[in-house]
This record gives C-alpha cells, sequence and structure tokens, in this order.
C-alpha cells in the first residue's frame, strides 16, 4: 500500500516503525483518518515514542518479541466467532490465499520437532573462492512443499538462499533433459517447466492443508504466552488484537505500518511474513486502507532495491547469474530462475531484454544475447561478508558513495576492514567519518593506530545536492519522480552520474586496445550517455534522460519508439529494456511520467494516477483485483477500488490483473504466465494465483514465522527448545563476540533508532546547524527504575558496553521506558539513536561499536533492533 | 478576505517533529544557536528550550506518566507568539516599532526597534527576545511578508499533521469549536480552547486546544497586559475600516492550491 | 522533457496591498497603531524548480527558488499528493544541504601514510581513480573457477552506495560494475 491509501484505513498498526518520528509526513495520512473518520492508531514499541503519544492504545513489547506477539493476534483471529462466521473471511482467505492447499506428507512444524522445521542439516559450504557466506546450518526445503508438485519462487524473494547454500543440483526445478528447452522463442523452454496444480481441500479441514497447519502452528500462541514472552500486559494485548479484528472485514480495513525495526533482525522476513500472514487472514489486502505499508528509509532505497546496486540481484528482480547454481548457459538460467505460471512466466523476455540494454548489437541469439560476459557472483557478497573479507585483505579497492560505513555494524571492524583497503574513494557532502577514518577514529586519535601505517590511498570528491542535479527517486509507493537541477553546483561538487560516467569513460579509453577474451565484455558493455545539453555536456555530465530511456526500454531497430510498457517485450532481442518493472515511466521521447505532476482535484476517491509513475504500470494499490469479491463486485461500497463492469476490470486505479479476464474465467490447462490463472486468481505474480499463507518456497528459514529470540538475548525462548533462529549469519571473528543466553555481565536489552531531527549516521543532518542545534548530543534513553538501580541520574555520563565495544552516552532518563515482566522476571530495556559520530558540526561515539555481524540468513540483514548490554555510571 | 488572520494550533495531533521550527528559521533566516553546536537540555526532547529572539517557533514536550504506567500521555505542543489583540508588548513600545497589522497580527519591524527590551517585559507569555544577530527584539511576524504576497506561513505550511491552522480568526474558531466537541464525543473530556474569545486579551490570534491545564504548559492561565495598558477602543473600529479597505485584495490559497505548473 | 518554470507569484497580492493602502491613506483614515508595511517578499523575482525531497522515502515535492542562479529558499510543494506542501524538519532544512558554511567543495587526496590531505585537481583524481580500478580488476579478475564454472568476475573491488541517490546513478553504476565484472555491488537498502 502506500501512505496516502492510510487515510482510507479504519485502524492503523504501527510496529517494527515510530512512523510519526520518522516518516512524519507519511503519518499526516494515519492522523487525517483519525482526525476525519475515527480511525484507530495502535503502536506496539519497546519505547514510548512520539508515534505512540499520538496514539489510542500504546502495547509496550520486549525488543524481539515481534513474532509472539504477531503471532497472537493471529491465534485470537482463528478461534474468534466472528472471524469464523462472518463470510467475508471465509471467501477472501478461501479465494486469494493458499488455504485451501496441501502440503506433503513429509512437512513437520516446528511446533512438533522442538521448534525447528524438517530439512535442517549442517551447512554446505559454497565455492572455495568465497568462504564468508556467514552460515552454519541450513535448511533443505524438500519437505515444505506443496503436495506432489513443487511451486516455483526461484531466487527473488530470498535473496542470498540462492547463494550456494544449497546444492546446486537441487535448487530449481529439477534439471530435465529434452529438446525445446533453449532460444528464442523460450516458450517451449517455459512450458516445460509447468508442474502439476497443487491439490486443494476447499472445506479447509484436511489436517494437511494450510489453514490446519497455520492453525497448529499458533495453537500456543495465547494471550498469557503473548504476555510471558513480549512482556505486553494481557488486557492490552487482548484490546490490539480486538481493535484489529473489529476494524477488518467486508466494510472496513485496517492497515499496518512497519520499518526497519521489522528487518534489522536475525529473523526479520519472517516477523514480516507473520505481519502479511494475519493480514491474508484478515482480508486486508489489495483494499484501500488495507495492507502492509513498507516504510522504506531513503529517497531513493526503493529505487536502489528496483535498480539493483545489490550483489543478489538484476534488474526488476531477477536473480543475479551465479555460480552456485545450474547458470552455465541463458537456457539454463532461464530453466533455473522462471516460474512458468503466473506473470513471471515471462522472465524470459525480461531477461533478453536486459541482456541487449547490457551488451547492444554485441549481444546476439548466436552468442546467448552476451550471457557468458555476464559476470556471476561467488557468494554472499553484501555489506557484512564484505567486510569481513575485506578485513582478510581479500578487498582491494572500494568505491563510497553516499555511505558511510566507518559508523556502520561493529563499526571498528568496518573501519578496521577500511585499513587494509589499497585504495578508498568517498563521494559524499562533507569529510564524515569514513572519509577521515584514517585521520580522526577513535583508534587513530587514542594512538592504537597511527595515520603513517595507514596505507590506504583515499580520495575524497565533493558531491552535487539534489537541486543541483536532474534526475529521479522511487520512493516508498514505488513511484518514480523526477527533480530538476535547479543551480549549478559550487566548485568541484559532480553528480553523482558525474563521477560513474567519467570513470566509466576512462576504463573504456583504457581498455580500447585490449584484444583479451576477459576484458570482451566490459569493451561490449554500451555505455553512452552523452548530454544533449551543450553546456552539460562541456562538464561531462552525462544525459539523466537516456539513463531513464534505457531503463524504460524501446524498439531495438528504432530507439526513437520507447515501449509503453513490459506487455511489448520480446524474448529474442527485437526489444531493449534494462528494467522490465520500469517500462512505461517514459512511454514516448516527449512523456516522461515521472515528471507528471497532476493531482486529482480535491475530494475525489482517485490515485493520482497522473502525479508521478508506480511501477509496474502505474499501478498504486497491487494486487487489487482482492478489492473485488470474486465475482468482480466491491465487498462494500465504503471499501470500493476496482471492479468487474461487465467487460473489463475498472476503477479509481490501474487494475492489477489481466483487463478484461472475466470473474469467471478459468485457466488454461496448459497455459503459462496469466494463461495459467483463472479469473480470481488475483495474486498474479505468484505461480498459483494465489498469496502465501504458508511458504513453501523462498525462504530459507521456514516456511511458516516462528518466535525465536534474537542472537543475543537475556532469556530463554518461552515458546519452543530451539533459541534463537537454526539458520542466522554470524561471521566469527575477534571482536564479534556474542553474549551468551543470559548473560549476566549484559543483562539489559538494547535497541537503536533513528530520531526526526536527524538523518541515519548523521552524513546528512549533524552538518546542518538548524538539525543539529535540535538534537545536539548522544544519549541513552533509560527507565527511572534502571537508573536508581545504577545510581545514574539524567545528563549524567553513561558508559555502554556489549561483548563488541565500549562508548559513553548522556542518560536521558525517562518514564517513557518501562520495565517489563518477562516470564516472571524484571526485564529492563535501554535504547539509543544512531546518528553520532567523530566529525560533524555536533559529535559523540558511534553507537555501532556495540553492534555485531549477525544477521538474517535470507538477506543478510544485521540484527541492529534487539542486542544485550550492560550500563555503568561513566 | 480581509479578516484577522492567526493560527489555530491542535495540540492532540501534533508529533512533536519540530518541522515549524525548522521551516521558521529557514524562511526568516534565523541562525542556529553556536552554529548548531548545542548541548542537551535534558528535558525530554526540548533541546532548544524557549522561545527567543533566533526562535520564533518552540516545541514543547511534557512527559506525563505516573508510576506504574497505568496511565501515560506525552504531550507536544508548539508555541509561538500569540498575536493578542490587545498586545501589550504594542502597547509598551516607545518607538512604534510594534505595529498591528492589517492581518490584526503583531510584528515588530527592526529597523525602528532600537532593543530597549520594554517589549520583552511586557509579553505575558515570555515570546519576545533579542536577536543577537540584529540587536533588535523580534519574535514570530506570522510571515507578515508571505501574508502579504498571498502565501501561507511557513510553519503553518510545513506543519505533515496539520496541528498548526492559518486561516481566518472566525474560520479557525469554529473549526476548532467542531474539533472539541468531537474530542469530547470520543471520551477525551479534557479537550478545550485557549485564547479563543475575547475573554483573553482580547482574543488571541494564535490560540491552541489543550487536554490539560495551561499551566502544564507553561501557559499563563490568566495573560494581564502590563499595567501601562490603555484600552483603546477605536483600535478595533480603525481596523475595521483597514479590513473593508482591503477586502478582496489578498487572496490566500489552500494546501492543494496550485503554485506552479509545469 | 520541457517544463516551463513560471514564477510562483502569480497573484495580484503584491502588487494589491500598496494600491489599497493608497487609497486607505488618502481617504484619511488613522492608520495607528494599525499599519499595514509593505513587505519585500525575497523570492519574489525567483525562478521557481520542482524538486524532490532527497531524506526519507515518502517522496515529499518541494520547490527550489533561485535567484540569478542562487538557491534562496527551499519549501512544499502544495499540489503534491504526498505531502500536500508540509514537510518534516529534515526536509526543510534541505536548503542546508546545499548552502551551508561547511560544505566542501575541493577534490581531496591521502596518500599512503600521510596525516593530512591534499587538494587535488578533479582530472587528475579521476585518471588516478581509473587507472587504480583497471590495476585492481586486471590483478583480480577471474574467469573460470577452480571448478571450473565461468565466471568473469573479480570480487576484490566494492562498490557501496547510498539509498538517496537517483536511479539514474543506480542504473550506470551497477551497469558500469557488473561490465567489468565487478560483483560485490552493495547499497544502504541492505542495512
Amino acid at each position: 500500500m502506500y501512505p496516502r491509501s492510510m487515510r482510507d484505513s479504519d485502524c492503523i498498526v504501527v510496529m517494527g516503525s515510530n512512523m510519526a518520528e520518522n516518516h512524519p509526513v507519511a503519518f499526516r495520512w494515519p492522523m487525517a483518518a483519525k482526525v476525519e473518520h475515527g480511525a484507530k492508531i495502535i503502536h506496539v514499541d519497546p519505547r514510548f515514542t512520539r508515534t505512540s503519544a499520538v496514539a489510542d492504545i500504546y502495547a509496550p513489547v520486549r525488543a524481539g518479541s515481534d513474532i509472539a506477539f504477531l503471532g497472537g493476534v493471529i491465534n485470537y483471529v482463528i478461534n474468534h466467532q466472528r472471524w469464523q462466521t462472518d463470510p467475508f473471511f471465509k471467501t477472501w482467505v478461501g479465494t486469494y490465499t493458499n488455504a485451501a492447499t496441501i502440503i506433503g506428507d513429509e512437512y513437520k512444524d516446528a511446533e512438533d520437532n522442538d521448534g525447528v522445521f524438517s530439512g535442517l542439516m549442517q551447512h554446505k559450504a559454497g565455492v572455495p573462492e568465497w568462504p564468508y557466506n556467514g552460515f552454519s546450518s541450513q535448511y533443505q526445503n524438500d519437505s515444505w512443499q506443496y503436495a506432489r508438485t513443487r511451486i516455483g519462487d526461484q531466487g527473488r524473494v530470498a535473496s542470498t538462499a540462492q547463494s550456494g547454500e544449497t546444492p546446486a543440483a537441487k535448487s530449481g526445478p529439477e534439471a530435465e533433459g529434452g529438446g525445446g528447452r533453449t532460444g528464442p522463442p523460450f516458450d517451449a523452454l517455459v512450458h516445460s517447466l509447468v508442474k502439476p496444480r497443487p491439490q486443494r481441500d476447499d472445506t479447509l479441514q484436511n489436517p494437511r492443508c494450510v489453514f490446519q497447519i497455520v492453525k497448529h502452528h499458533f495453537s500456543r500462541y495465547t494471550p498469557e504466552m503473548v504476555e510471558r514472552t513480549t512482556g505486553c500486559p494481557r488486557d492490552t494485548f487482548l484490546k490490539v488484537a480486538d481493535t484489529i479484528l473489529a476494524n477488518s472485514g467486508a466494510d472496513r480495513t485496517t492497515s499496518f505500518a512497519y520499518a526497519v525495526a521489522w528487518t534489522q533482525h536475525t529473523n526479520g522476513p519472517q516477523i514480516i511474513g507473520c505481519c502479511a500472514l494475519l493480514q491474508l487472514l484478515l482480508g486486508n489486502f489489495g483494499r484501500p486502507g488495507g495492507g502492509i505499508m513498507a516504510l522504506r528509509g531513503h529517497a531513493s532505497i526503493q529505487g536502489s532495491t528496483d535498480v539493483p546496486t545489490l550483489y543478489h540481484s538484476i534488474h526488476g528482480y531477477m536473480a543475479h547469474p551465479t555460480a552456485l547454481k545450474k547458470h552455465e548457459t541463458l537456457a539454463d538460467y532461464l530453466i533455473a530462475e522462471t516460474v512458468p505460471t503466473g506473470y513471471w512466466g515471462n522472465m524470459p523476455k525480461f531477461m533478453v531484454s536486459y541482456l541487449k540494454s547490457m551488451y547492444g548489437d554485441a549481444a546476439t541469439v548466436e552468442n546467448q544475447f552476451g550471457y557468458d560476459w555476464h559476470p556471476k557472483i561467488l557468494g554472499d557478497h553484501s555489506h557484512m561478508p564484505m567486510f569481513v573479507a575485506m578485513n582478510e585483505g581479500k578487498v582491494k579497492g572500494m568505491l563510497c558513495i553516499g555511505q558511510n560505513p566507518a559508523t556502520s555494524l561493529n563499526a571498528k571492524l568496518e573501519r578496521a576492514a577500511l585499513q587494509k583497503l589499497e585504495w578508498l574513494v568517498v563521494k559524499d557532502n562533507w569529510l564524515h567519518e569514513t572519509a577521515n577514518f584514517w585521520k580522526t577514529s577513535p583508534e587513530v586519535q587514542n594512538g592504537e593506530v597511527s595515520a603513517a601505517d595507514i596505507k590506504t590511498e583515499v580520495f575524497f570528491f565533493p558531491a552535487a545536492q539534489v537541486a543541483e542535479t536532474e534526475g529521479t527517486f522511487t520512493n516508498t509507493q514505488r513511484m518514480l519522480q523526477t527533480h530538476y537541477k535547479a543551480a549549478d553546483a559550487p566548485g568541484d561538487c559532480r553528480t553523482d552520474v558525474w563521477f560513474t560516467y567519467q570513470l566509466g569513460k576512462r576504463l573504456k579509453k583504457l581498455y580500447a586496445d585490449s584484444q583479451a577474451p576477459r576484458d570482451q565484455g566490459f569493451k561490449n558493455t554500451t555505455f553512452d550517455y552523452e548530454h544533449e545539453d551543450a553546456k552539460e555536456r562541456a562538464i561531462g555530465e552525462p544525459s539523466a534522460i537516456k539513463l531513464l530511456k534505457e531503463m524504460n526500454g524501446y524498439q531495438t531497430a528504432d530507439p526513437a519508439r520507447h515501449l509503453a510498457g513490459f506487455g511489448e517485450l520480446k524474448d529474442d532481442g527485437s526489444t531493449t529494456c534494462a528494467s522490465w518493472i520500469y517500462s512505461g515511466v517514459f512511454p514516448a521521447p516527449n512523456r516522461n511520467l515521472a515528471a507528471s505532476k497532476e493531482p486529482d482535484p480535491p475530494g475525489q476517491p482517485g490515485a493520482h494516477l497522473k502525479w508521478g509513475f508506480a511501477w509496474p504500470a502505474n499501478r498504486r494499490l497491487m494486487y487489487n483485483r482482492a478489492s473485488a469479491d470474486p465475482s468482480g463486485k466491491p465487498w462494500s461500497e465504503r471499501k470500493k477500488w476496482i471492479w468487474w463492469d461487465g467487460s473489463k476490470w475498472t476503477g479509481y486505479d490501474v487494475p492489477d490483473f489481466a483487463l478484461t479476464k472475466a470473474p469467471d474465467a478459468q485457466a488454461k490447462p496448459d497455459g503459462i504466465a496469466l494463461d495459467a490463472l483463472s479469473g480470481t486468481d488475483a495474486f498474479i505474480m505468484k505461480g498459483d494465483g494465489v498469496a502465501w499463507l504458508y511458504v513453501p518456497t523462498g525462504l530459507v528459514d521456514g516456511p511458516l514465522p516462528t518466535q525465536y529470540e534474537a542472537a543475543e538475548s537475556p532469556v530463554r525462548n518461552p515458546l519452543y527448545k530451539q533459541q534463537s533462529s537454526p539458520v542466522f549469519k554470524y561471521w566469527q571473528k575477534d571482536g564479534n563476540a556474542l553474549a551468551g543466553v543470559g548473560d549476566a555481565q549484559f543483562p539489559y536489552v538494547i535497541t537503536t533508532y533513528r530520531l526526526t531531527e536527524h538523518y541515519l549516521s548523521g552524513a546528512m543532518s549533524r552538518w546542518l546547524p538548524t538539525l543539529a542545534e535540535l538534537m545536539p548530543e548522544l544519549f541513552i534513553e533509560i527507565s527511572p527504575e534502571l537508573a536508581q538501580e545504577k545510581g545514574i541520574d539524567n545528563l549524567d555520563w553513561v558508559r555502554v558496553a556489549t561483548p563488541r565495544g565500549q562508548i559513553r552516552a548522556k542518560a536521558l532518563v525517562t518514564r517513557r521506558l518501562r520495565p517489563l515482566q518477562i516470564d516472571g522476571r524484571t526485564l529492563h530495556q535501554v535504547g539509543m539513536p544512531w546518528h553520532w559520530g567523530y566529525e560533524g558540526v555536533v559529535r559523540g561515539d558511534v553507537v555501532n561499536e556495540l553492534t555485531a555481524l549477525v544477521g538474517d540468513p535470507n538477506v543478510s540483514i544485521h540484527e541492529g533492533k534487539a542486542f544485550v548490554c550492560n550500563i555503568e555510571k561513566a | 478576505m480581509a479578516e484577522p488572520m492567526g493560527f489555530y494550533t491542535d495540540t492532540t495531533v501534533c508529533i512533536g517533529c519540530k518541522a515549524c521550527e525548522v521551516a521558521c528559521k529557514e524562511w526568516n533566516q534565523l541562525p542556529a544557536a553556536n552554529g548548531g553546536a548545542n548541548t542537551m537540555s535534558g528535558d525530554s526532547y526540548d533541546n532548544t528550550r524557549r522561545l527567543d529572539g533566533i526562535h520564533w517557533r518552540h516545541v514543547k514536550f511534557v512527559e506525563q506518566f505516573s508510576e506504574t504506567r497505568q496511565d501515560g500521555r506525552w504531550l507536544l505542543m508548539s508555541d509561538v507568539c500569540k498575536h493578542c489583540v490587545q498586545a501589550g508588548c504594542l502597547e509598551v513600545c516607545p518607538t512604534g516599532a510594534i505595529i498591528r497589522t492589517e492581518f490584526d497580527t503583531v510584528v515588530i519591524q527592526s529597523n525602528t526597534c532600537n532593543g530597549c527590551r520594554d517589549c520583552i517585559a511586557a509579553c505575558p507569555f515570555g515570546v519576545i527576545d533579542i536577536n543577537p544577530v540584529s540587536g533588535t527584539a523580534q519574535k514570530c511576524t506570522l510571515c507578515y511578508d508571505r501574508l502579504q504576497n498571498g502565501l501561507e506561513p511557513a510553519c503553518s505550511k510545513a506543519c505533515p499533521t496539520d496541528s498548526i491552522q492559518f486561516g481566518t480568526i472566525s474560520e479557525l474558531r469554529a473549526r476548532a469549536q467542531k474539533r472539541v466537541e468531537q474530542l469530547h464525543q470520543a471520551g477525551e473530556s479534557r479537550a478545550y480552547l485557549y485564547g479563543a474569545d475575547e475573554k483573553m486579551l482580547g482574543g488571541l490570534n494564535s490560540f491552541y486546544l489543550l487536554v490539560d491545564r495551561p499551566e502544564v504548559y507553561g501557559l499563563p492561565p490568566d495573560p494581564k497586559l502590563p499595567s501601562r495598558h490603555l484600552q483603546s477602543g477605536s483600535v478595533l473600529t480603525v481596523l475595521g475600516a483597514l479590513m473593508v479597505g482591503l477586502a478582496g485584495v489578498f487572496s490566500f490559497r489552500s494546501r492543494t492550491s496550485e503554485e506552479v505548473r509545469p | 522533457m520541457e517544463i516551463s518554470r513560471r514564477d510562483l507569484l502569480r497573484l495580484s497580492a503584491a502588487g494589491g496591498a500598496g494600491t489599497a493602502l493608497g487609497g486607505l491613506i488618502a481617504s484619511g483614515v488613522d492608520l495607528a497603531p494599525a499599519v499595514a508595511q509593505a513587505q519585500q517578499l525575497r523570492i519574489k523575482d525567483a525562478k521557481v524548480t520542482p524538486s524532490v525531497c532527497p531524506f526519507c522515502s515518502v517522496g515529499c515535492a518541494t520547490l527550489v527558488h533561485t535567484v540569478d542562479g542562487q538557491i534562496v529558499n527551499i519549501e512544499g510543494d502544495p499540489r503534491s499528493p504526498h505531502n500536500e506542501g508540509s514537510l518534516c524538519p529534515k526536509g526543510a532544512a534541505t536548503f542546508q544541504l546545499h548552502i551551508n558554511p561547511n560544505r566542501p567543495v575541493k577534490v581531496l587526496h591521502r596518500a599512503p601514510g600521510a596525516h593530512d590531505w591534499e587538494e587535488w585537481d578533479l582530472d587528475r583524481a579521476m585518471d588516478r581513480v581509473a587507472e587504480l580500478v583497471k590495476k585492481t580488476r586486471d590483478d583480480t579478475f577471474v574467469e573460470r573457477l577452480a571448478n571450473g564454472k565461468l565466471v568473469n568476475a573479480t570480487t576484490a573491488i566494492f562498490s557501496l552506495g547510498g539509498a538517496t541517490l537517483d536511479i539514474e546513478w543506480n542504473h550506470i553504476q551497477q551497469k558500469l560494475m557488473r561490465g567489468l565484472g565487478i560483483v560485490a555491488i552493495e547499497n544502504q537498502a541492505r542495512i
């Protein structure tokens, strides 16, 4: 969903987010819902924050207990009489989810297996060239599959699942021989991948059906267990659960908002999945005011994921070719990665068009469109393993553009890694902590390391800022919006695209004469983005418009003919398109829809379709087919959004469905892509056309969310014998030790967060006087009870310690924090914002000195939201 | 319409984000204290502490939690000059630097202020102080320059949750009254308006919806004019004439109106 | 892509105020103490350029005011369905990202083991970076793994980017890196 749609919500649950503080303008819409129609706002959080201040219900919880809480709501809902009798829930869940699907007999649930799922085994190493994947155990997921069939979701949902930790032969559809499995055309290849349809029990009574498995899985998540595990008083929990259910149904919708307080855990995707499971049970998807608002953190973080400057994927959520799967040829890659049914059945078109955007005319049918030139990943090359490898001297050079890793995870270890680099390029707005790591870092200041011994050659390139650059951001609504250049940047400040373009042009020259086979891929990489404007061209600025056009796509034979959308893509090289999901943003040379700025007139229920461009296809609410009942009628007048008018789908938004596929249309038995889906299969990106309550493939840590403790926790898991996720990633190194369960030296739970007044490591705020003044110093929030126990007064200096490091901060003693009763004993939590460092107008210790390189096995995101510490008066 | 203009601040939807403080400083080009190198106050999330010559907006943070946390509130409120109809500052100003504008707002003109500080002492709300850069007394102008040019004040425009609303006083009072009723119906019986009628200094052209006693927010329960004040009945008459003269000239654009068109 | 950047202030008010006042004064109304002083608006003659806030992901639209090519003000765009003119404190401070006494504007180079920065010419620095990228790539490039798999990759160069950068940068960066065979490409989006 998107923030403005929360205006239509009847209940808004903010959990894993401090929305009012970190997305204040998005919070405009929950507040509007509250003032305009009395919507309820619920905040579930370890701290009472500015979001809690305007919430109708504040539910305190222990950091790291989210799945226990959400699982409790799931159990409450499933067993509630209204949920069991209101036909809306039965129809929505039965039609639009995999509730009825039968799971294979081999599956063993965590509930019956001491807290782990069937298939747990020792980690099998990737390739010897890349020993940094961080796994100790892994799941073999064969037993999690639908009975008799294996639905695909290859490589996209769980990015590092593909990085080799599953043996190559087992990943993806089983290798099959036979003809017709090359292309173009690739239709025969896709056809050959189609599996039998899953078995169903529409009565939902079969004990092997998803619904019964889910019900059993959460049966012990009672209000009492929630209280014991999360510390949230039973009555408060019940009030929350009841408010959510009461505000869900044909006529009402509830939305959830989360941010990095759900992602930065050793089981982050499972927390989000747990919320999705709950929202699916309540029919809160694809409907106005319903859904899950993923509050992404940065102006174009969605863009950096769509256009992946992330190692695991290539444009538009296609898996990056890898050495760890059978990706030898283009056909092998397509066999391994294509889900033949549902919209992903079109993947050969996306991939071939992408390769054409890479290698241009040099990409031909004969050379598999240059597939061999495209590099393959060797394993997990994400942030944490890269710094581990850098620490071991395996990384020689680094381009650091708009990032500040000297203040990042286990910061001292990251800075030690930077010292091992031969060269480092920093391009940013200020001489921040990373730019000056060799000069002003704590270890240089205290003499532990001498600058003379740091042999890194360092460059600092000052950056142009947003109003000095023409370009496009993709926001949290997946919306592309153009910003224009208003002024020239001063001095040597240059845009980010300038830097990369100028670097690339120089490298092109340096390699121009090479005949070496290894250089042919680069020589054939197209790289011509000369600016249309002579003045910009003179300073070497590339054309943002040409870059956008390459992402949108065009007819290979006639580049002036832009693609109107991804429906025009071909798998034979006749279309060139880097980013299939962005196709349609720039449908004609004079029509950049990212620049469109025409809001709907006031008072209309519209989706503002003429303001910006939201991928895919300018849809604002995804899965919006589910806003209509199976027969195509709106579930209610109040929650009307998309409906069938007798001949086509229509409504306030771009329908997320084949426009003329009638509600009663049958799936074609031998169909591929959308032909394989029926008129009620609302979730068109899924191979089986339905949303997944139970996730048979795509997550490496289990098909259902399960309450695990954080990697560091003061308490034993109250629900299972298994303490933490059995497959989380951890890099064993000096300086990266973890505290044991209940370690008396580190008795307090600590959580880290952001404040409204600052941004991240402070690199966009601590140099701005007006922001610095508002929040000038690093602090630690402590309850008066803990402060008294430790003899700490407000504003005293406090020493905070974890097994990784120690820092100092001022105490902010406040009743907004409270001791919790966990499993019969008192537990204290403390909290620290992490915006400070050793450079800037206002300075302070780096909170990430405290964090560990430990993270989630699906996406390699660290655990910064729940760990343990000690505090003492300094 | 050329009517008295001002602010209505609904503290129940304030999220304490301080956008108003920053937007005010940006528009009015006010410096940060000590280049931003401030120190923590230790008083909740308030580090700018009070209104003064370089802080014309100030967000207050009041933590109210019982020991058991059974009851708990974090009251947030953006404070500003009240633009009193009977303005003590204006009455005591010896140089005539403080004027009542055509919008019924109160503005200090820096070029005629001699820095005597009389107005600082006369303000019952502690709003005014010397701006160290200009050496003159300064405070919120209700963005007089923007108003004259048909633009909304910077703070209310920036406010993400519409806690600060700008408009004609009559319209704002009606809106505020409705909100109080809505809150009462929803069980928030403590909601009331502060300064929304003539009883308080003839009316505050920046008035508030509060849910606790004024003192809790650092506001005087019964603000008084300084003793030198002379009630002038003619002021309102003159104003009325002025407003009629200006009727139709000023058009304020609503938030959703278009200021530019591509 | 054409956009006409019309002056923000197509309003009658600015000019009208003086006229109306003139009329009042002429009619003999005593203005004291109610006084209207014609105010100079500092963005009166500014050019207006639509932009987007560079901080969080909400995508608030902004308007950038420039006078003689200099940025003089940045505030919310009231047309936007995301923010309707409002901004948070960071968004409201966007001006200070641009106009700021703390802002460095020179290319700096720190030699291995050096204790301080040295100012470098932009071209010289770019040439040197290109040379280093080539050298490291050439020294570490792997065509085939020990098991014979073709990978055409190097893991010895790490590209780490922020998430407040344009999609055009993400595209050109990932294309240059993947074109060169650099696979360790990461972004703030992960953490």
